[in-house]
């Protein structure tokens, strides 16, 4: 059952992430915080005339978490913010609905759908994601 | 183990399945599971004898009160203090904390002045006092805590010398890591130096005994809900001559003498710090949980959790596990951690197998990062547990690592 939820890819993504590390200057940047677990991501990006040139992340937690952030960085990087606003809405979703998941649009983030059958994981895949939004909501 | 199995059954929460195993409780420092008979004496009140206390001139009225200063009796007894007036009522440990930072400091608390709470406290034991600091001027210091988890002393001595430390507060046992801190040693050399005390024993009823009367401390803080009492109720033990200087913590009904417009007064303790209609149904349950300890003992509990623990700590050692803090003293708390899988991952493969155990930070951030850990799964044990519990522990670390390898 766990080996659903614990797919390679995630366990790959998990422990080499993508896009880790710190951007010098970013024009935006937020935190987010589980105090459920403690997990905390950082995330930080350049966006340029409505596009995201750069995201990278940092901070710890659990396989999930990292995972989600490692892939989110790679799902929207290149993409304007109102795209990647829409891959978190299509994601959300997929993390939290019954529905089918929209994998022309999540690619590997799909395999994150798992966490619906964990409700207390769910925030764990969410996180870095909730940050994203955070930071380009607040310095847009 | 030291206590017959028997007493599981009394824990009806026990009895039941979890994701088709058998339920097995390992989160008794988060909250325990309550026996019986503290179900039905809450419930029974209720039942026969709901009325606010110290109100209604009438039989129900009676009882409930009759139950209420009983509970208050008994906790007197149970943690050895002179006077029941000792005894304040609170929702839980942490407003008898906030109680004791509100009233205590804004009588004595100064500008400059220093309250020094160590590392390892619970937020709850943090937090007060940070906002009382910030009310008057006064600082906040942490007393380091070593490799092993326990307070550092030296540096507790050093600090007394050279800070104008007002208050030390500290807790009992430590939720996190299970360390027992010398507390009488603690409070001792912060009343040489001229301190005041506050112990937070929100881990200490159900395991170690105290007689507060012979420590050297002004407060001693608990809930009923981590001794097998109901939640929603806690108290604060005060010093009589401490508290009869402290003014009111919130105001109310049933905590004044006389209100008018031009001058209110207020009762005397425990009153003065009992504003509003109180919880006699969560009394009654305290009550019986105390009474249930005391029938068990706490030196067997402590001995039987003592025996689970050390097993249990070499069976996690075997199955890869490194233990956080070796402590000289030690509740029924393990914190461990495993390489290579994160804590929160860890508690979905034994949440899987029908396990309840806390993994995270355990409301004591300032602890895992002084220790360099992003958090910890944390097993804590209680009369209902026994070694097989473990088992399952251990299956679900075989579980993990074969994910995680
Ligand atoms: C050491 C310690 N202090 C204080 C508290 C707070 O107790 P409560 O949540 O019952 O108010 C806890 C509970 O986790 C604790 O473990």
């Amino acid at each position: 059952m766990l080996q659903e939820l614990y797919q390679e890819v995630i366990l790959d993504h998990s422990k080499s992430p993508r896009n880790s590390g710190v951007i010098d200057e970013p024009s935006h940047q937020a935190e987010g915080f589980n105090p459920f677990c403690g997990d905390q991501v950082k995330v930080m990006l350049i966006v340029d005339e409505g596009l995201i040139q750069e995201i990278r992340f940092s901070g710890q937690g659990c396989a999930i978490s990292q995972a989600s952030a490692s892939m989110m960085t790679q799902a929207v990087k290149g993409h304007t913010v109102a795209e990647a606003r829409d891959i978190f809405k299509t994601f959300h979703k997929a993390v939290t609905e019954d529905d089918e998941p929209d994998i022309d649009v999540l690619n590997e983030l799909a395999s994150l759908c798992g966490v619906k059958a964990y409700p207390s994981r769910i925030k764990c895949a969410t996180l870095a994601w909730h940050a994203m939004e955070e930071a380009l909501e607040n310095h847009a | 183990m030291s206590l017959p199995s028997s007493i599981r059954c009394q824990f009806p929460a026990l009895q039941q399945e979890v994701n088709g195993r058998p339920l097995v409780y390992l989160d008794s420092a988060a909250t325990s599971q309550k026996p019986q008979r503290v179900i039905d004496a809450v419930s029974n009140f209720y039942e026969t004898s709901c009325a606010n206390v110290n109100r209604g001139a009438y039989e129900l009225g009676r009882r409930s009160t009759n139950l209420y200063e009983g509970a208050r009796t008994l906790l007197q007894e149970f943690i050895g203090a002179e006077h029941s007036e000792e005894i304040i009522f609170t929702k839980g440990c942490t407003e008898a904390i906030n109680l004791a930072a509100n009233s205590w400091s804004a009588e004595y608390l100064e500008y400059e002045d220093v309250i020094l709470v160590s590392e390892m406290e619970h937020h709850a034991n943090i937090v007060p006092w940070q906002m009382a600091a910030e009310r008057h001027g006064a600082r906040v210091i942490p007393i380091p805590v070593t490799f092993d988890c326990e307070i550092d002393l030296d540096q507790f001595e050093s600090l007394l010398r050279e800070e104008p430390v007002k208050m030390v507060a500290v807790k009992h046992i430590c939720n996190a890591t299970g360390t027992i801190n010398p507390i009488e040693q603690i409070a001792t050399m912060a009343k040489e130096a001229g301190s005041a005390v506050m112990i937070d024993g929100a881990q200490g009823l159900a395991h170690q005994r105290v007689s507060v009367k012979d420590l050297p401390i002004d407060f001693y803080a608990m809930a009923s809900h981590k001794a097998y009492g109901p939640m929603g109720i806690g108290a604060l033990y005060g010093k009589r001559e401490v508290l009869r200087e402290l003014p009111p913590y919130q105001g109310g009904g049933d905590m004044i003498r006389a209100v008018s417009f031009e001058d209110t007064t207020y009762r005397k303790p425990p009153g003065r710090f009992e504003a509003g209609t109180q919880n006699p149904a969560d009394a009654a349950g305290f009550a019986e949980a105390l009474r249930f300890i005391s029938e068990v003992g706490v030196e067997a509990l402590h001995q039987h959790e003592t025996e689970i623990r050390i097993a249990a700590e070499k069976m996690l050692q075997d199955a890869g596990a490194d233990i956080v803090g070796s402590p000289k003293e030690k509740a029924g708390i393990i914190s461990f951690v495993l390489p290579r899988i994160h804590p929160h991952d860890f508690s979905t493969f034994s949440d899987q197998l029908g396990a309840a155990i806390r993994t995270g930070h355990h409301c004591c951030m300032p602890l895992m990062s002084s220790l360099g850990l992003p958090g910890t799964a944390r097993v804590s044990l209680a009369a209902y547990n026994s070694i097989e519990d473990l088992n399952v522990l251990i299956e679900a670390i075989e579980s993990a690592r074969r994910i995680f390898a």
